[in-house]
């Protein structure tokens, strides 16, 4: 039995992964380190609630310090590590040589951000709660030109906030229509006239060519050659995985750090959360997900996964699930869609505000979309753990249509 | 043991009733309905799963 613990990463997956080891009884030293100022706090509503300005930072908090006690814990902010050792089990947090007996990476990602624009002020990307407060103050002053390059979950999200605060927002995205890499075409359609029927503005299928401005931001100029005028630009173009402190660890990093079914790095080592890239049973395919059911799930699973044998350790292949809140819009997806999927929406329709899509191929269910239709999502996500055939899904979609 | 939610924080995601249909269930109207406040003590594990995986915190459960 190993006699401390070391989780890296002080958010969703670390903070679970450290609630788990001790409702499993787990009675050793627990670190958990984050490099950031403020303790574990949950993201979702940096991009919605929170920016809107309806929510305290309190409200976001993920381990209060009863929590902290209860869990007998040592949990250290602004703890940065680096240079792990893993033969001789030592890493160094902010230069200083530490020991473990096992440890959990649940570093997470960042934003991606457009380059040379880290000196103009005004261009912001939204992951942590500083970025969220910084965009918030910008929103409240004046009366500010607003654009959101990139229109993926995030940035339609932001863009739908300030929308909702009677921001002028324009969303430019390099694909045709928004979203529809995950979602497909039509459904992808769906929410951009969901914002621009909201007022939002979309420029697509151009590229940014370059953020105008010296030392404060004053426009996108793009490469169509149309420039729009901005006093604040948001770039939502993706999240990389917090792996760079793993380089030279010898584990292997592949757009994530790489696990086997079980969330297992190496021996004594797991991951967890947007950082980790495991093997997926079900799908036959490593994964690497962004979504905050998963980091939760898989911070639980990994850290009880220390405590296992091999022959105890079971695979962790959940169905991916996640929600997005745009306007008065409760998107939702389980399962892993692609573009080149049918997609067949089977309840109600777009028209209508509300509906829910299925994604197939091969003759298999393999995603539900929900607009407003949490209840079918959930039905169908059991479908899929079920690996319901397209048929099966489309006669269940009669059930309830 | 009961079943508290606060209904101020759910925002009727569902994930709940996936994991314990019989506890939980959002309905057609998108509200979520507690089927059962005071679920027998072999329901616990379940309802204590569908208490973490809620992405508001929304559930609790008081003994
Ligand atoms: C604005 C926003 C909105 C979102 N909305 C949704 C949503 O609606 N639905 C949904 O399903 N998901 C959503 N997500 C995704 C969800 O929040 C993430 O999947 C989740 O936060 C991942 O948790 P994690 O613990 O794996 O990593 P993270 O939350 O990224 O945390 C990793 C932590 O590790 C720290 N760290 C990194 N390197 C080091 C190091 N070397 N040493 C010490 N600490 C380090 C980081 O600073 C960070 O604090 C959203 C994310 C964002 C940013
Ligand atoms: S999981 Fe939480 S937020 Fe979702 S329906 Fe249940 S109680 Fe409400």
């Amino acid at each position: 039995m190993h006699s401390s613990i070391t989780i890296v990463g002080a958010s969703l997956a670390g903070v679970r992964a450290a609630e788990a080891l001790r409702s499993e009884g787990f009675k050793g030293n627990i670190k958990l380190l984050g490099d950031e100022a403020h303790i574990a706090y949950d993201r979702p509503p940096l991009s919605k609630s929170f920016l809107e300005g309806e929510m305290t930072s309190e409200k976001l908090s993920l381990l209060t310090s009863e929590k902290i006690n209860e869990l007998e814990i040592e949990v250290r902010t602004d703890s940065k590590a680096s240079n792990l050792d893993i033969e001789s089990r030592t890493l160094e947090v902010n230069g200083e040589v530490e020991e473990f007996d096992a440890l959990i990476i649940a570093t997470g990602a960042r934003a991606r951000k457009l380059p040379n624009t880290d000196k103009i002020n005004g261009v912001h990307t939204l992951r942590s709660l500083d970025d969220s407060i910084k965009i918030r103050k910008s929103f409240k002053s004046g009366n500010p030109k607003v654009v959101v390059v990139g229109g993926g979950f995030i940035g339609c999200e932001v863009a739908a906030t300030a929308s909702n605060l009677g921001i002028e927002v324009t969303i430019v995205e390099s694909q045709d229509v928004p979203l529809s890499h995950v979602l497909g075409e039509e459904a992808g359609k769906v929410i951009s006239e969901l914002h621009t029927n909201n007022g939002v503005r979309l420029k697509c299928g151009v590229e940014v060519q370059e953020i105008k401005g010296d030392s404060q931001v004053e426009g996108v100029l793009l490469e169509d050659g149309t420039l729009l005028e901005a006093d604040l630009v948001i770039v939502g173009i993706g999240a990389v995985p917090n792996t760079e402190w793993l380089e030279n660890s010898g584990l292997t990093i592949e757009n994530g750090v790489c696990c086997d079914q079980t969330c297992l790095v190496a021996p004594n080592i797991v991951a967890a959360g947007d950082v980790a890239r495991w093997d997926h049973q079900g799908y036959g395919k490593s994964i690497r997900l962004e979504h905050w059911d998963n980091a939760a799930e898989q911070g639980k699973h990994a850290a009880l996964r220390l405590l296992q044998t091999e022959a105890e350790a079971l695979p962790y292949a959940p169905i991916p699930w996640f929600w997005s809140d745009q306007f008065d819009r409760k998107i939702q997806l389980a399962g892993i869609s692609s573009p080149e999927d049918d997609f067949e929406v089977v309840v109600d329709s777009p028209d209508e505000g509300r509906f829910t899509g299925i994604y197939g191929s091969e003759g298999k269910l393999r995603a539900v979309l929900g607009i407003n239709r949490p209840r079918h999502v959930m039905q169908f996500k059991s479908l899929m753990e079920n690996k319901a055939s397209w048929k099966e899904a489309l006669d269940f979609a009669k059930e309830i249509g | 043991m009961r079943v508290v939610v606060d209904f101020d924080l759910c925002e009727s995601n569902a994930i709940c009733m996936q994991i314990a249909p019989d506890i939980f269930e959002v309905r057609d109207d998108d509200f979520l309905y507690i089927l059962d406040e005071t679920p027998s003590e072999d329901r616990r594990s379940n309802l204590e799963e569908s208490v973490q995986r809620c992405p508001k915190q929304a559930i609790s459960i008081e003994e």
